[in-house]
């Protein structure tokens, strides 16, 4: 239901930019609209928020994530923007401004930029570093102050290139909240050499956050790439949609464990499921999306390519609550955490078996997604995580808590670790941490310095400095911000422990 | 199996050698260093009176600790205090350690003559290893000890190619740095080019000697050393 009052609020907010404004009533003029079905159960377990839409609009007329074949694109160019294939890095660079302008997402923001390393790669002969490094400035400057959202996601490696050292050196220069960047990392392709240097960068620029290649690679049958919050998605496709159930609201609804198992949480992961697959129909047989994007006519992307994801949050909590009358704790006790596989397994049957509409790149089925939160979220931690405040002393039995419940979670899971300031002088510190984590199941692993500026919320950077902007009430170039700023109240994120000595 | 006072063991040390280690202080020292900044590990204390602060485990206890950060570490450094006053058990505890592959590194003030333990050094990857003054007379009033053993220890790891690190504590007039760098090349020779050697930057934090109230060196200072180090033939120098 959209109030006029709320949208009048809207056109005379004076935090929101004029941007910001635009999409936001934009939102609500598509929230006026009620073309979904959907039955009454589902509507109540929505109004108990034990499964939520993540206000993803009324009425889908673009899938949630989309991650172009930019290869295809430098390599053919595009008709429909009367782009030539670009010839030399200058073209190359303005060619990738102007498509990424075009890519449509849930937020109206690319959330994928490519693995920018190989797609520089090539047109680099000829050029000393510093011309690279000055083009590239211009580059990310141009994407950081008008993708004004940092949920867009750039990729680089696995592989050593002089293409990546440069993208670090010059990351760690201009100090941007856009894009976020991950390193894929496979200690068989990967050199320490750079895997060093992608530690010691985001020990001042919080970027890039470190994939388990190995563990994410064959996801799909095609390449993969990281968007958004960690979200591992098919190249050429993307994400449908994507919902949670918010597992400690299913929680408070269970009389018992039994309860729970029995009857809500099946109710809730049903509801969301089949919600899901409305959202699909709608978008896939109604929108015109895939009959009309030039990106779809062009072959950068297809819609078999796409998937829906289905999100979990606050697994902790949700334990927690279920053993409140034997007081054991997720990440603390074995009893607490094997009810939390038990969950897991309950999750992962479920959709081992629920068919998922128009989406032949996940098998027809719906994939894992640990869901890192959103800012209204309060006693919710994200994901599988461990809660904030709450993290075993030892960062050992941490990292062994998150491989095992990384396991079951295909298409994104994350933890994020704060650390000192030390930690600069021995990034090999670092990277023995990861290789050691990778090795026992970790997906996927963020650091940031305890006192840097950029933050990392859930997944997505914000700058303390725009935080504090926006608390007084100033504009803020970035939505995320806004995001952020409540975020890092409600989580109390600044008592995340911080690691290393 | 001997036991040995433990101070405290740190799981995930970034400081205490090459790569994320777990570092384990040992209590006691022989020597009183003017600006030691953990001076709490100083006191030797003995079984028969124990306290809160310090465990006496065997090497085996110890290593149970070690094994819960593999493989997150690639090896272990025992300092403290001084761990080389309890040689037997560094000795259980490394041939642990190297069993599960792991780099056993010492951190010592170098004032035990390490030749007389070469089954210590045996099972010892390496030494970091302080040098705390050139001249006798500097180091006795920075320590009260003797430096002998410590230039002796430096010929005798480099001759086996057991040093893993030089550390000199930099502060001007107190610190006699630039004999001590000209003394390392004159006594170890071309080694020097692979050695690493960490220029310490003194800070008083912690600090309840005499160079308490001492201030830092400045930034000049130590790019200076930096610079004399490189010339002398240094390659691997940091300042921390």
């Amino acid at each position: 239901m959209v109030l006029m009052t709320d949208i009048l609020g809207l056109v005379k907010s004076q935090k929101l930019t004029y941007e910001q404004k635009v999409l936001s009533l934009a939102q609500a003029a598509e929230n006026t609209l009620d073309v979904l079905h959907i039955p009454e159960k589902t509507q109540y377990y929505f109004e108990k928020n034990a499964i939520d839409n993540l206000f993803e609009g009324n009425a889908p007329y673009r899938p949630r994530y989309i991650l172009p074949d930019y290869d295809k694109f430098i390599k053919e160019g595009s008709e429909f923007l009367q782009i030539e294939p670009p010839k030399d890095l200058d073209e190359l660079l303005n060619a990738l401004m102007i498509l990424y302008r075009h890519v449509p997402s849930i937020t109206s923001f690319p959330i994928y930029l490519g693995n920018l390393d190989k797609m520089i790669a090539p047109f680099l002969d000829g050029y000393t570093d510093e011309e690279i490094k000055k083009k590239l400035k211009l580059f990310l400057n141009y994407i950081d102050r008008t993708i004004t959202d940092s949920f867009c996601h750039a990729n680089l490696g696995p592989e050593d290139t002089r293409a990546g050292r440069l993208i670090l050196e010059v990351e760690r220069e201009l100090q941007n909240a856009v894009p976020n960047f991950t390193f894929k990392y496979d200690p068989d392709i990967t050199s320490d050499e750079i895997a060093e240097l992608a530690l010691y960068t985001t020990m001042f620029c919080a970027n890039p956050a470190i994939c388990n290649h190995k563990l994410n690679k064959d996801t799909y049958t095609t390449d993969y790439g990281i968007a958004s919050c960690y979200n591992i998605l098919p190249i050429g496709g993307g994400a449908y949609t994507l919902a949670r159930v918010v597992l400690p609201n299913a929680a408070k609804l269970a009389k018992d464990v039994d309860h729970f198992f029995d009857t809500i949480l099946p109710e809730c992961l049903e509801a969301l499921a089949n919600y899901m697959n409305e959202r699909i129909r709608f978008l896939v047989e109604e929108s015109g999306f895939f009959e009309s994007s030039f990106l779809v006519k062009e072959g950068l992307i297809h819609k078999d390519r796409f998937i829906g994801m289905y999100g979990i949050v606050g697994l902790a909590d949700c334990t927690n609550i279920l053993m409140k009358d034997e007081g054991k704790r997720y990440g603390h006790d074995k009893e607490a955490d094997d009810l939390a596989d038990r969950i897991m397994h309950t999750i992962h049957e479920f959709l081992s078996e629920f068919p998922a509409l128009y989406s032949p790149i996940s098998n027809n089925r719906f994939l894992l997604h640990a869901q890192v939160g959103m800012d209204y979220d309060i006693g919710i931690t994200a994901g599988v995580r461990i809660p904030i405040g709450d993290e075993p002393e030892n960062m050992s039995d941490h990292l062994r808590h998150s491989a095992r419940f990384h396991k079951l979670i295909p298409t994104g899971c994350s933890d994020i670790f704060a650390m000192e300031t030390t930690a600069r002088n021995n990034p090999s510190a670092m990277l023995d941490i990861v290789k050691g984590a990778f090795d026992l199941g970790v997906k996927y692993i963020a650091f940031y310095e305890e006192n840097g500026d950029l933050v990392r919320i859930t997944g997505y950077l914000v700058k303390r400095s725009e935080i504090e902007k926006y608390k007084k009430g100033e504009q803020v170039l970035q939505n995320t911000t806004h995001l952020g700023a409540p975020n890092y109240d409600n989580n109390k994120l600044q008592n995340r422990k911080v690691r290393g000595v | 199996m001997i036991k040995a006072p433990v101070r405290k063991i740190i799981p995930h040390s970034l400081v205490d050698g090459p790569g994320n280690r777990t570092a384990i202080f040992l209590q006691g020292c022989n020597i009183r260093c003017a600006y030691c900044h953990n001076p709490e590990t100083q006191e030797m204390c003995t079984e028969s009176s124990p306290t809160e602060e310090i465990k006496w485990m065997t090497a085996e206890e110890v290593f149970k600790e070690v094994e819960r950060d593999i493989p997150f570490i690639r090896g272990i450094t025992v300092s403290g205090g001084e761990c080389t006053l309890y040689p037997e058990f560094l000795v259980e505890l490394f041939t642990l350690g190297q069993k599960a592959g792991l780099s056993c590194l010492i951190d010592s003030n170098g004032t035990i003559d390490l030749s007389k333990y070469p089954e210590l050094i045996e099972v010892c990857s390496g030494v970091m290893l302080d040098v705390k003054a050139w001249d006798n007379e500097k180091f006795n009033k920075l320590t009260g000890g003797n430096n002998r053993n410590v230039l002796k220890n430096l010929k005798f790891l480099s001759d086996l190619d057991k040093l893993e690190e030089i550390r000199i504590v930099c502060i001007p007039d107190e610190v006699d740095a630039e004999d001590i760098l000209k003394g390392i090349k004159s006594t170890i020779g071309e080694k020097i080019s692979y050695t690493n050697l960490k220029l310490i930057k003194f800070r008083n934090h912690g600090v309840i000697g005499r160079l308490k109230e001492a201030e830092s060196p400045s930034d000049e200072y130590m790019n200076y050393l930096k610079e004399l180090a490189l010339e002398l033939g240094f390659k691997k120098v940091k300042i921390t």
